[in-house]
């Protein structure tokens, strides 16, 4: 082969292959356009007053999600509650402490796989822990799946945080004669504000679309109910139940539901990037 | 707690002299060291919780599956019956479809990543970088649930009269993987689970490519330009060799994830205790078989069958996810000793 056509050879080639890689950015928007295109055009139309004010009806009448949007609020406000200071105490061990010995390191590698686990086995387990026990479904039982999940979400980015803190200031504030649980606490945890605030908004959002750890443990409730220890509805098992249902009423109101869960998933994903670009531009 | 306040407000640039030190009471010294003793272990304490937890979920499943780990032994993994009725239980058909349906997902998630990583690092100019990354991230983002219903009423229906006709006339003609690809074209099936999966396991993939591909030294690629290579050569010969474990650890990310995806695959997966041999056959994955049935199951065997089959997921996902945080592991600590 001459020296120009191999030249021209390899222009194609890299021609060619830099083209498909665009083709594949365009792939993966394009499902991304589509399912939002999807939700809008089958979701908007659910969308009314009654929805946020009425409970789940029964086949074939009137009917909102209300009962449904309460539940999934309250659980996943319980669950940030709950998971949250697990979440910031075991990744402070891991950054400030851990740095030698075993417990850190092997607390960051289990916490990256149940990171990764899957929610219908957290389910499973709290099913098995909980539920089997109290020998009935609950809001309870929901709250502690979800704050399951919300742990190693929150424990990943406040490690990850803390490590972006220089040591410079830990040893400043050690050299003034701070003992070590007001340096982490005052100012290391504190100059890492902001990144936890990001990952506390990445794990409400990754638990409000979780359906899977609720179907054994919050189950489902028609009716409008507070009581964290009986069935409690809540927006995906209910969008799950509505959606395989053969009536068009509560498919429609499935689409409502999906439309609203995706709507606020996304605005939380986007405030915790900006919250988090915040910050490090200031830095 | 007042005196402590005081000792960091100290006046500014005093160092600690001694007779600062001896001015400060000796209760307050045992006071502070009882503290910290209290937090590092309160921490500490937290930090064995979460080793707890995978411990306890391994040590529940196991209990909870007992009763089928003694009525059908190792036979479990390879029997396809699933029959209530007569209380006899196999777990090949969820298998089966677990993993069949999670290697389609990665036949098409990983090229589709790759191009995606490679323009995010070598072609993209800068300020498109991130709203290109986010938009791709966002696909992570989106609950699987709403991929579930979208695949079931949007994206089957569209595969079945369009797609499905297609392939049976042209991909089931060809020799060896033509049985793959016959049958009555209804949409739902192993085939559409593993392209729906295919599509939500992409964001995963792509992240971990586009961080691992960052971390080529500026001067390796520099070099390979200033010989003339083209862009995707040093693609190809620079950046895909340094990184390839990294790679590697994030397919397998993708493949956890795919593995134990329960709702999108619920929707679209058909649900049937059966195996077919096309893959427009509907069958049924862990996951699923878990989500759709377990609250209905009656009986210990029935119940006990379903947590085994948790378990097993539990444990495919455990070794795939550990082995890919040991690879990526591997590539930051080359990381850390070559700069």
């Amino acid at each position: 082969m001459t020296p120009a056509k191999l030249y021209l050879r390899r222009r194609v080639i890299n021609f060619i292959n830099l083209g498909i890689s665009m083709l594949a950015v365009l792939f993966g928007l394009f499902w991304l356009v589509w399912i939002l295109w999807t939700l809008f055009s089958h979701g908007l139309g659910a969308f009314s007053f009654s929805m946020f004010t009425q409970s789940t009806p029964p086949p074939g009448s009137e009917g909102g999600l209300a009962n449904a949007i309460f539940g999934s609020l309250l659980m996943s406000l319980l669950a940030t509650l709950i998971g949250t200071p697990i979440g910031i105490l075991a990744g402070t061990y891991v950054a400030e402490y851990g740095r030698r010995g075993w417990l850190g390191p092997a607390t960051r590698f289990i916490n990256d796989i149940l990171l990764s686990a899957p929610s219908i086995v957290i389910g499973l387990f709290v099913y098995a822990v909980y539920v089997a026990n109290v020998k009935h479904f609950s809001g309870w039982a929901g709250s502690f799946a979800l704050a399951l999940i919300v742990i190693p979400v929150v424990l990943k980015t406040t490690e990850n945080m803390l490590r972006l803190v220089p040591d410079t200031m830990r040893e400043a504030a050690a050299a003034l004669g701070a003992p070590q649980w007001i340096v982490i606490s005052f100012v290391t945890l504190r100059a890492a504000r902001a990144g936890i605030i990001t990952g506390i908004l990445l794990a409400v959002a990754r638990i409000s679309g979780e359906t899977a750890p609720l179907l054994f443990t919050a189950l489902n409730n028609q009716f409008w109910s507070v009581n964290m220890d009986a069935p409690m509805a809540n927006l995906p098992v209910v969008i799950f139940q509505f959606a395989m249902s053969p009536y068009p009423d509560w498919e429609t109101l499935a689409w409502g539901g999906a439309l609203l869960i995706t709507l606020t998933v996304l605005t939380l994903n986007i405030l915790a990037r900006v919250v988090f670009a915040q910050k490090s531009s200031n830095s | 707690m007042h005196a402590t306040v005081s000792i960091i407000n100290a006046p500014q640039g005093a160092l600690l002299s001694q007779r600062m030190l001896n001015s400060i009471p000796d209760n307050l010294i045992r006071r502070q060291h009882f503290y910290d003793l209290a937090f590092r272990n309160a921490t500490r304490a937290f930090a064995f919780l979460v080793l707890a937890l995978l411990l306890g979920i391994l040590v529940t499943l196991l209990i909870g599956s007992w009763p089928a780990i003694k009525a059908f032994g190792p036979g479990f993994v390879t029997s396809a019956q699933w029959n209530p009725v007569t209380q006899k239980f196999g777990a090949l058909v969820p298998i089966f479809g677990t993993l069949s349906t999670s290697f389609i997902a990665l036949l098409i998630g990983i090229p589709v990543s790759f191009g995606i990583a490679v323009f995010l690092t070598e072609l993209s100019p800068l300020w498109l970088r991130r709203p290109i990354g986010t938009a791709i991230e966002l696909l992570a983002a989106i609950p699987s649930i709403i991929y579930g219903m979208w695949g079931l009423f949007v994206f089957a229906p569209i595969f079945a009269d369009h797609v499905q006709p297609w392939m049976i006339e042209t991909l089931g003609a060809i020799w060896l993987v033509g049985p793959l690809f016959q049958g009555a074209p209804q949409g739902i099936g192993i085939l559409t689970a593993g392209l729906i999966l295919a599509i939500m396991v992409i964001p995963f993939i792509a992240s971990v490519m586009r961080d691992v591909f960052e971390l080529v030294p500026a001067m390796l690629k520099e070099s390979a330009y200033a010989v003339g290579a083209t862009t995707w050569e040093v693609v190809w010969n620079v950046v895909l060799p340094y990184t390839k474990i990294g790679v590697v650890g994030g397919i397998l990310l993708g493949l956890g994830r795919a593995l134990g995806e329960t709702m999108a695959v619920t929707f679209v997966i058909g649900n049937a205790h059966r195996l077919g041999t096309s893959l427009f056959s509907p069958g049924n994955s862990i996951a699923s078989a878990l989500a759709n049935e377990f609250t209905e199951a009656d009986g210990v065997l029935y119940t006990a069958s379903l947590v085994e089959l948790g378990l097993i997921l539990f444990l495919i996902t455990f070794v795939v996810l550990a082995l890919s945080k040991v690879l990526l592991l591997q590539l930051a600590k080359r990381e850390g000793t070559r700069t």
